[in-house]
């Protein structure tokens, strides 16, 4: 029995070895990230261009400037069609179509990152003949939109029954009854799924290399090719230019900042306003 | 009435076109593939030749390389990943400081690839080096290890998440009929708990497994991009996703570019495939 009873306890201190172990390079990473990368930040880093080689100083405005706009075109291309899809989803449980969706939204989901910037340039950079924002940020609608159908399928299938079928009793039409009732009663969710999404591919790299393709200047077109903060990162990153990996640095804590309070922020959310039947 | 089915319609309409854009990624690949596959045949798959100047693919370097590094990863990923799970899933569970524990690793599982790479770059090579010049080998450095060692930590999170979804779906039911016997946590653990969550654990490594096989940026700048079959656990190599990043842009030939597209698609197809089934099996436990 004390053996069996010993072997218990050695298993379960493994078992926390193991966990902790796994935790610490982890850890490691984010702590000499930040090291590396918050001296760097300052008011002209992020306000100014990144500067030639040679010359000190310098900084992301452009790539900050470009991922607001990538995410803003992802936004604007998965939000509403995967609301809608979810809508469709959850209303018609059962249906073929709804079985085909949702396998299609698992494979979308499966697809690696750098298939969708393959997609993205087939579909957008071919045609128009060069690199642009705008195939990139649809390259990034792409990864965003299984994100939006699931969580909206998910939380109105959380939505009970009998609010639908007292709104349909009030004589309210089924449009107005899926808008009005089913819809705000589930928007936490939706807002929350919809964060996770944006914190998800504003850190992506691999769709925006033969998308966005980057810019060393300012564009505020989206028909041109646009910086990102991930594409500057990778870009200097691999440069054997110290001015460059320094300004890298930078870059990494502030995309790490960016993607942790977008995690946090759907995470309350989700909890805080969390709608309870 | 007439309302109620426009608005139905434009339910509809939206849900397959998420289904045309699946549909229209597998025809607009399949379509620019065609040129490579029509000219190589099954042989692309087979061929260890990668030479863009005298116009000849073939895709074995990246196979290979793509399944080297992700069974490896996942092979050094996996106790770790499987005790953070068990350490959550049973010993934690339902403590407050368990779900801390789960936040923490959600949040880790969320700082982009490229910064996981970057600091490969600085951090991990330089050491890999130290060890291959110690070890006698070429000491590049870069290569199929690091890469395999980045990739590990990448997919324990994810990995983690996953297995203890499932094991915290073990009915309890269960648990204390073993208990009731006699058997200590450990026995309980080991002979009903993980063999009950088998199928799910299974597909959680596979969807790992899945994210392991896609991942490209942090390979891309720690795998050497070498594109001959790799020789050695320490050799320099490329994946299929690393080969896509480097040589996409620069894809000058017709056949070049359709050979890359060609990568891409099979990265695609087997994904598809593993996304799928592991999705359904973790599914159907959910279910139960």
């Amino acid at each position: 029995m004390r053996g069996r009873l010993i072997k218990d306890r050695i298993f379960e201190l493994v078992v926390i070895a193991f966990s902790l172990a796994a935790l610490v390079p982890l850890f490691v990473i984010l702590v000499y990230v930040f090291k590396k990368g918050l001296p760097v930040i300052n008011w002209s880093f992020l306000t100014h261009l990144p500067k030639p080689v040679g010359v000190k100083g310098g900084g992301v405005a452009n790539a900050l400037v470009g991922t607001a706009f990538l995410v803003l075109i992802a936004s604007v291309t998965s939000i509403p069609l995967g609301i809608w899809a979810g809508i469709y989803l959850s209303e018609n449980k059962n249906s073929p179509i709804s079985e085909f969706v949702r396998v299609s939204v698992d494979v979308l989901q499966a697809t690696p990152s750098i298939v969708v910037g393959i997609l993205a340039y087939i579909w957008l950079v071919k045609p128009i003949g060069h690199f642009s924002a705008l195939s990139g940020g649809v390259a990034l609608g792409i990864m965003m939109l299984p994100m939006v159908v699931r969580s909206t399928e998910e939380v109105l299938n959380l939505v009970p029954h009998y609010l639908k079928e007292a709104s349909l009793a009030l004589g309210v039409s089924y449009p107005r009854t899926v808008l009005k009732v089913l819809l705000p009663s589930g928007i936490p969710g939706i807002v929350s799924g919809i964060l996770l999404g944006v914190s998800r591919v504003a850190g992506e790299t691999a769709p925006l290399l033969f998308t966005a393709f980057g810019n060393q200047f300012m564009n505020w077109n989206i028909l041109k090719p646009m910086n990102a903060l991930p594409l500057l990162i990778f870009n200097y990153a691999m440069s054997p230019y110290e001015e460059w990996k320094r300004l890298a640095w930078g870059a990494s804590v502030l995309l790490i900042l960016l993607v942790m309070v977008g995690n946090i922020i759907s995470r309350m959310v989700s909890e805080k306003w969390k709608v309870k039947f | 009435m007439k309302k109620r089915g426009a608005f139905n319609f434009s339910l509809l309409v939206a849900a397959l076109a998420v289904g045309t854009v699946l549909i229209a990624a597998a025809l607009s690949m399949t379509i620019a593939s065609l040129p490579a596959l029509r000219a190589f045949g099954l042989k692309f798959f087979f061929s260890p030749d990668w030479d863009p100047v005298s116009n000849k693919f073939g895709a074995l370097p990246f196979l290979l390389g793509t399944l080297i590094t992700s069974f490896l990863a996942l092979f050094l990923s996996l106790p770790f990943s499987l005790s953070i799970s068990i350490l959550s899933g049973e010993y934690l569970k339902g403590k407050k400081i368990s779900s801390l524990l789960k936040t923490l690793v959600d949040l880790i599982a969320a700082v982009p690839s490229v910064i996981y790479g970057f600091w490969g770059l600085e951090v991990l090579v330089p050491l890999v080096r130290k060890l291959e010049i110690s070890l006698g080998v070429a000491p590049y450095g870069v290569g199929i290890f690091t890469a395999s060692l980045i990739l590990a930590v990448m997919i324990i999170p994810n990995a983690a998440a996953l297995a203890r979804e499932v094991i915290e779906l073990v009915p309890s039911n269960l648990k204390e009929a073993a208990y009731a016997l006699g058997a200590t946590r450990t026995e309980t653990l080991l002979k009903v708990t993980l063999p009950y969550a088998r199928g799910g654990i299974m597909a959680g490594i596979l969807l790992s497994l899945g994210r392991a096989l896609g991942e490209t940026m942090a390979v891309t700048m720690v795998i050497g991009n070498s594109n001959t079959i790799p020789k050695s656990l320490f050799s320099p190599a490329n994946t299929m996703a690393s080969v896509i990043a480097n040589e996409f842009t620069e894809a000058t030939g017709d056949l070049y570019y359709s050979s890359l597209i060609a990568i891409g698609l099979t990265l695609f197809v087997v994904t598809a495939i593993f996304g799928v089934v592991g999705r359904y099996v973790v599914n159907r436990m959910k279910i139960k």
